[in-house]
């Protein structure tokens, strides 16, 4: 769902720092001429002090980077693991040292347990539906069609708005006797009405269709971008071999886009992980007893909202690790096969 | 503060890093250096709350008069929802540099904000005029006695209502007891009218009729204790629960209630001004934000009634013990003398008169400035505060913020049917250790 936002938190970073190398490798653009760009220089050079000159070049280009990732990224993630050992609440001196105790409390939290399984709840739903039908999109707008710029800019413009728009938009859009409402009661299907917003059971839903909505058109581009990829002699000569359709799709076009739905899954689990400003807007900072909160709204309402800053920092630094073991998870099993450059082959 | 100066050097880091630091912290610092009387231009950063007019304005009028009364001074002025207030001080009191005058309910947030050195100590510089003022509304900024902060408005919690939809419903008199208001509920409920309008997004607005249950069923001694030990389990409490309970189970609240906001599209001050429910547990500032709230800027004019809470049947409270709070300033640290200079003219009796005519909720706490609200609604608010026999102020704002939340979400779920009247108190006196 949806992409890493720069949230600037905990778990925001580690996906900043993650996503760049997939965007470049995953990406079906060029996936070995990566490789080969990276790899030619150093293979041609001979000489150690040249070695160590370009190495030194390299260092003094990466340094304002460097510091400025030490000094807002790394520093501040220490600093929550920090604070994550101390009863405290943001204004008194750091002296109410607890070890481990907001740690436990938040896993003994129901309402922190909940929002784990709300971003589970929406990371199943994202691939099981969102990017199937995102995928879908993009197959049918890859055809010759007509109007079908117009059609990919329609289907693309949700991802546009700010999230924070976006939620308002929809907050009003689903209040009781709003549009939604409205138009369901004109067309006679008034019984379908629920209480979007406000029912606990409902809720998580809600959330899941509005996320889906505002993303979905992203998949769609990235896929878009994938199936173009595509040598289209490929699906020609599958054609002639007497490939039907569906068997052209499943056996030459879906692992020639492996690389790209690979990808895509990562940004969408990444994005569910993070999931916050759409969410804490749209059901005002977590929803009725809490039942829409995500990780990271949880850990804003209980650090910044009551101020319980050791307990919020606690919070964060679960969703960072939780986020981290997936992100490095994913790469190193997931991914490989990506980086190695084994494309022509994994699919034959 | 060690590490206070740790995030004050990675704030300026990121300041600089945008290249738009420097600025405000070198006003600050020209602040504090100019004595009172000097004529060495001085800034005063003023965080107030009065977001919807007619008080937008008031308050804007107000700073450009001292303005051009004192042309060294000028008022920087940032406004705020109360809700979004909240989220926006809580980066600048962390990092130690509070704005020079800011919005505070006093209680447990301003004691908190005291042992932090965040506000000044201001009684010698009040002390000439601050018994021009309510002396309960003072109290609410006093941590031991010590002055920091100002009120200009004290009012209380009580019920408004829609005489036409009451009279439509054939209720007569508005009820006195809790029993009467049950069965009001159901009159109403019955006539096809929704009863009561609760914003329980914003969860404040379902603490009140808990708290003031509460308040009704044991009267203020529970309520002091158990903000000493904790003792939120006792018999005022419990009995507080299983009354709202009663009530929770009539669905006496517009659709969408549990999602619904005080103050915004589709919230609590909305269903009311618009006429979509007959009545709501607010305080003194509802009709500003229900006229706000309403197509034509009048919300339901004429129509609009108050009462007080009723009494609980068998209960230890007195019908004139309220519940209540105001609104004022803190004084920051580093605020200048001119900022308390200016906090005794918008409490001066001219501009408390002001505020009075504009009948928007705000009740003055300067002497003599009584006579200035016409409304007859809001008169009588005003005569249920002169008759105060004891003010309890907010919950979420007596004690300290991480206590005022697990009141608010305990109650939530109270109203949410998740959690009976004594897990409720059993939960709160958990989290405050009674």
């Amino acid at each position: 769902m949806p992409p890493a936002a720069d949230v600037g938190r905990g778990a925001a970073a580690v996906s900043l720092d993650e996503r760049e190398p997939p965007l470049r490798n995953g990406l079906p653009a060029s996936p070995k001429g990566v490789d080969a760009h990276a790899s030619a220089p150093f293979a041609g050079s001979g000489r150690v002090g040249a070695v160590w000159r370009r190495r030194l070049t390299i260092l003094a280009f990466l340094s304002p980077a460097l510091v400025l990732y030490l000094a807002l990224v790394l520093a501040p993630i220490a600093q929550g693991a920090f604070y994550s050992g101390f009863d405290w609440n943001g204004l008194e001196p750091l002296e109410k040292f607890v070890g481990l105790q907001n740690y436990r409390d938040a896993l003994a939290d129901p309402v922190f347990l909940a929002s784990l399984r709300h971003v589970f709840l929406i990371v199943v739903l994202s691939l099981a539906l969102q990017l199937p039908f995102a995928l879908g999109l993009a197959v049918l707008l890859n055809q010759r069609l007509h109007g079908r710029a117009v059609l990919r800019l329609l289907f693309f413009l949700p991802f546009v708005l700010s999230d924070v728009i976006a939620a308002i938009v929809w907050r009003l859009l689903l209040m009781p006797a709003g549009l939604l409402d409205g138009s369901l009661e004109a067309v006679g299907l008034g019984g379908l009405i629920q209480q979007w917003l406000s029912d606990p059971d409902i809720i998580m839903y809600t959330v899941f269709f509005v996320v889906t909505w505002k993303y979905f058109g992203f998949h769609m581009i990235l896929y878009l971008a994938g199936l173009q990829q595509i040598p289209p002699e490929l699906e020609e000569a599958a054609a002639i071999d007497g490939a039907s359709r569906a068997q052209s799709f499943r056996y030459v076009t879906l692992p020639l886009l492996a690389p790209t739905i690979r990808m895509s899954a990562f940004l969408s689990i990444i994005g569910s992980l993070q999931l916050f400003d759409l969410v804490w807007v749209m059901t005002n900072k977590g929803g009725p007893v809490g039942s829409a909160h995500t990780t990271v709204t949880y850990m804003l309402d209980h650090g910044f909202e009551r101020g319980q800053f050791g307990y919020g920092s606690a919070v964060a630094v679960i969703a960072f690790v939780i986020s981290f073991v997936f992100a490095i998870g994913y790469q190193r099993f997931v991914l490989r096969r990506d980086v190695a450059g084994a494309l022509t082959t994994a699919g034959a | 503060m060690h590490f206070r100066k740790g995030w004050a050097a990675a704030m300026s880091l990121m300041l600089l890093a945008v290249a738009c630091g420097g600025d405000d912290d070198s006003d600050t610092s020209a602040d504090t250096e100019s004595g009172s009387g000097s004529d060495e231009p001085v800034t005063i950063e003023w965080w107030h709350i009065q977001n919807n007019d007619p008080g937008l304005s008031m308050w804007e009028d107000v700073a450009h008069e001292f303005e051009a009364d004192h042309p060294n001074v000028s008022i920087d002025i940032t406004v705020y929802e109360n809700e979004a207030f909240k989220t926006a001080i809580a980066p600048r009191l962390q990092a130690g540099d509070p704005p020079d005058l800011f919005q505070s309910w006093g209680g447990g947030g301003l004691v908190e904000q005291v042992d932090a050195d965040l506000v000044q100590d201001i009684s010698d510089d009040v002390a000439p005029w601050i018994d021009n003022l309510n002396p309960a509304a003072v109290e609410l900024y006093q941590v031991d006695g010590v002055q920091y902060g100002i009120p200009f408005d004290l009012g209380m919690v009580g019920f408004w209502y829609n005489r036409d939809l009451f009279e439509q419903a054939g209720i007569d008199e508005p009820p006195t007891t809790w029993d009467e208001l049950l069965d009001d509920v159901q009159t109403l409920k019955d006539a096809g009218i929704t009863p009561i309008a609760l914003g329980e997004g914003d969860q404040w607005p379902g603490m009140f009729w808990w708290a003031y249950l509460a308040l009704r069923s044991g009267g203020p001694e529970p309520l002091q204790d158990a903000g000493e030990d904790g003792s939120f389990d006792s018999d005022a409490f419990v009995q507080a629960g299983e009354r709202l309970q009663e009530l929770v189970e009539l669905e006496p609240f517009q659709d969408g209630w549990q999602a619904a906001v005080w103050d915004g599209a589709g919230g609590q001050a909305a269903s009311m001004g618009t006429g979509g429910a007959a009545m709501m547990l607010m305080g003194q500032w509802a009709p500003g934000t229900m006229n706000a709230n309403s197509p034509d800027g009048n919300g339901i004019g004429e129509a609009l009634g108050w009462f007080p809470f009723p009494e609980v049947e068998g209960g230890d409270g007195e019908a004139t013990d309220v519940f209540g709070g105001g609104n004022g300033f803190a004084v920051g640290k580093d605020a200048p003398p001119e900022a308390i200079e200016f906090l005794e003219y918008a409490t001066s009796l001219d501009v408390a008169n002001r505020w009075g005519e504009l009948n928007s909720g705000i009740l003055p706490v300067t002497a003599g400035s009584d006579e200035s609200i016409t409304d007859p609604t809001l008169q009588g608010v005003l005569e249920a505060r002169a008759d105060a026999s004891y003010v309890q102020l907010y919950l979420d704002q007596a004690y300290d913020p991480e206590l005022g939340a697990v009141i608010n979400e305990a109650v939530e779920q109270l109203y949410a049917g998740q959690a009976s009247g004594e897990e409720v108190a059993q939960t709160i006196a958990d989290a405050a250790g009674g």
